[in-house]
């Protein structure tokens, strides 16, 4: 049998058929549902008087517009009305048609990307889709993941399947270790710097490399969540003892027998030895410096110490027009130092940095601190009601609201700003998400992508700050 | 879905790589249960000099008068002409439902988002990658020419120029058997409803705790 790589694994053990004309039937193992993508999916079954082929394949809950702030007065209390009807539309939905939710007052709720492996409901092997093009995610745990449109969402809904065209392979493998203080985030931001943000477009990325394989779980899963970024719609990591760890115990995963079962099953889940891939990227872990995004796209990053680019140095006249825009939106000069960008607010969240690990980095950063006088506004929103009840119980909500951060409640909150937390127009914000793009994180705001450490350390600082050259408190 | 035959349709030129998903429809315009009614909201950061709110008519907010879309010389377009990497970023089909709120039924660009390519054709929008050296010389006639429009035609994948000349260009085999036929993709699916329960039925045998560990309480 010809060596196969670990995405041509999960395209063929999921292919139902090939159609005559190219096309493929995917069999979609698990679909994670959320407000925002879902209401015009059910409607659409309840028009064609379709029902759901396969309710125990979804797991719902409500992330994008939820608030952050106390929710004891439930979904009615939410202030904005078109939120309110959102979020309730998912709970009737889900009440109607059988669907697992976790709702928005269940310690179980948070982000769909931190929820799904959290719960043990993305497994190694699956197909794992989702209204939401983070998906890419949950390609950490060795599974084929990605993000579709809503017509996709009632198509998974009712048939269990996406038509789909099979993706070319790259491999990005990142040799030897990063450095102390290296995150997942680093590493991701430095391979998008690399090869842009259409440099994925058409494949599924696998990460590979010693570097990839020394991360937890929590930094693969930043890594494959930005896969998107950098173009691919899906990301895949490959199955090791760190994912059986990781997942062994939780709610949604097998159990006794069965768990034997599958991982005896999920031993296979990697490239082959001989593998070909259609690209291969190598990049030198110990090359990968803190990274700090100035500009409007992931790509716009360099590493901290350097300095923003000048589009006078750029030959290709489309991108220096990218650049001379995204100075001026960013209110940057071409050739100055990153360090010196006046920081007004720092936002730690998102499905890319929102998980335990996240959350204790910045805490071991800014433990016995204050934040600067000029950081208007700093807050941690953890990915989950579990992840919060744990950060609670090791005592990092005081670490943060004794520094003057906020400690908020489970939700995307200003990665995108769908909720009532917004960044102010003009405002420079450290953040641990994921897009810079105009206006993302609040109309005229202006987003700096960087690791949670380096967001905590700017957020005592009041602008960005070499992680290695702050002293960190021991765990 | 609607149906894609052949359109003759003037040529908006947005001239900026990279345009992602949320400058297309920011964020607060998500919030919609709907399909409809994005289109006063396309491209609203661009469009308008003011913040734009959810559920809010746009009628009096003050326009940007540099921005293409506001030109009256591009009135009743309905093809957009783009730079590389369109639509990148998030997977919000209110991306292609605003476009074609608005009267797009055709994107024109060197290089396409995936998820965004895919999305345009659930919604009887034709997306068309073109050389770039083709995009950019038709960035330059339609930037010369008021009331520029293009002939587009399906069923022969080719696109006619005000001159006279054809271009032609690719589309999947089943996705032009879709828009031709403004087909439910769900339907067609169906059909092969036999294979997926036999997929179904070996998958359970062979990963069985992929199955029922989901249960609403």
């Amino acid at each position: 049998m010809t060596a196969r790589t670990l995405y041509d694994k999960l395209w063929d053990s999921h292919l139902v058929k090939e159609r005559e004309d190219g096309s493929s039937i995917i069999y979609i193992d698990r679909q994670l549902l959320h407000e925002v993508t879902s209401p015009q999916a059910f409607e659409g079954l309840r028009l064609a008087k379709r029902k759901p082929w396969r309710i125990d394949a979804n797991l719902a809950t409500p992330d994008h517009n939820v608030p952050t702030t106390d929710r004891s007065g439930g979904v009615e209390a939410i202030s904005d009305r078109v939120s309110r009807i959102q979020v309730q539309t998912l709970d009737d939905n889900c009440d109607e048609f059988g669907v697992l939710e976790f709702k928005m007052q269940d310690k179980r709720q948070g982000i769909v990307h931190v929820v799904g492996p959290e719960q043990g409901a993305t497994l190694p092997g699956m197909t794992v889709v989702c209204g939401d093009s983070h998906t890419s995610t949950h390609g950490a745990f060795g599974a084929l993941a990605h993000g579709i449109g809503t017509s996709e969402v009632e198509h998974v809904l009712a048939t269990q399947t996406l038509i789909q065209k099979k993706m070319k392979n790259m491999l990005v493998r990142v040799n030897g270790s990063v450095s102390e203080l290296i995150t997942g985030k680093d590493i991701v931001l430095a391979i998008i710097g690399k090869i842009g943000t259409a440099g994925g477009t058409g494949y599924a990325i696998e990460f590979g490399g010693q570097a990839i394989q020394e991360l937890s779980m929590e930094g693969r899963m930043t890594v494959c969540n930005m896969a998107i970024e950098a173009g691919a719609r899906a990301g895949v990591i490959a199955v090791d003892q760190t994912t059986i760890d990781y997942v062994k115990g939780r709610t949604f995963a097998p159990k006794g027998e069965q768990w034997d079962l599958a991982v005896a099953n999920w031993s296979d889940l990697h490239s082959d030895v001989d593998a070909q891939f259609d690209k291969v990227i190598e990049i030198e872990g110990s090359s990968i410096e803190p990274q700090v995004s100035w500009g409007t796209s992931p790509e716009m990053v360099v590493a901290i110490g350097e300095l923003i680019p000048d589009p006078e140095k750029e030959p290709d006249p489309v991108k220096r027009e990218s650049i001379e825009r995204a100075l001026e939106y960013m209110g940057l000069k071409a050739g100055m130092p990153v360090n010196d960008i006046q920081l007004d607010s720092v936002f730690i969240g998102s499905c890319t940095n929102s998980r335990i690990e996240d959350i204790r980095a910045a805490a071991q950063v800014v433990k016995g601190k204050k934040i600067a006088s000029t950081i208007e506004q700093a807050m941690v929103v953890p990915g989950s009601g579990l992840i919060k009840q744990q950060a609670e119980e090791e005592g990092l909500d005081t670490i943060f609201t004794d520094a003057g951060i906020e400690w908020r409640e489970p939700g995307c909150s200003m990665c995108l700003a769908m909720n009532a937390d917004k960044l102010a127009s003009g405002k420079h914000c450290a953040a641990t998400s994921n897009r810079n793009f105009e206006g993302r994180q609040g109309f005229g705001g202006r987003t700096h992508l960087v690791s949670p450490a380096m967001a905590a350390a700017a957020a005592i600082a009041g602008h960005f700050v070499d992680i290695r050259d702050v002293e960190i408190a021991q765990s | 879905m609607k149906k894609f035959t052949e359109l003759n349709g003037i040529v908006t030129p947005l001239d900026r790589a990279n345009v992602d998903t949320d400058m297309i429809i920011p964020k607060q315009f998500l919030k919609s249960i709907k399909r409809t009614g994005f289109g006063q909201n396309l491209f609203d950061e661009l469009r308008y000099l003011d913040e734009g709110h959810a559920d809010t008519s746009c009628e009096g907010r003050p326009l940007n008068t540099d921005f293409v879309m506001n030109q009256s010389r591009y009135a009743g377009t309905s093809v957009l002409l783009a730079r590389q990497n369109f639509g990148c970023g998030s997977s919000r089909e209110h991306a292609p439902w605003a476009l074609d709120d608005y009267g797009y039924r055709c994107v024109i660009a060197p290089s396409f988002a995936d998820i965004f390519f895919n999305n345009c054709f659930k919604n009887g929008l034709l997306p068309i990658v073109l050389g770039e050296e083709i995009v950019d010389k038709l960035f330059v006639e339609t930037f010369s020419t008021e009331g520029y429009s293009l002939n587009i035609d399906l069923p022969s994948q080719t696109i006619t120029t005000p001159p006279g000349e054809k271009i032609s260009f690719e589309v999947e085999k089943f996705r032009k058997h879709c828009l031709l036929n403004g087909l439910d993709e769900i339907g067609v699916t169906l059909e092969s409803e036999d294979d997926i329960r036999a997929y179904e039925t070996k998958r359970r045998v062979a990963a069985p705790w992929l199955f029922d560990a989901i249960k609403a309480q």
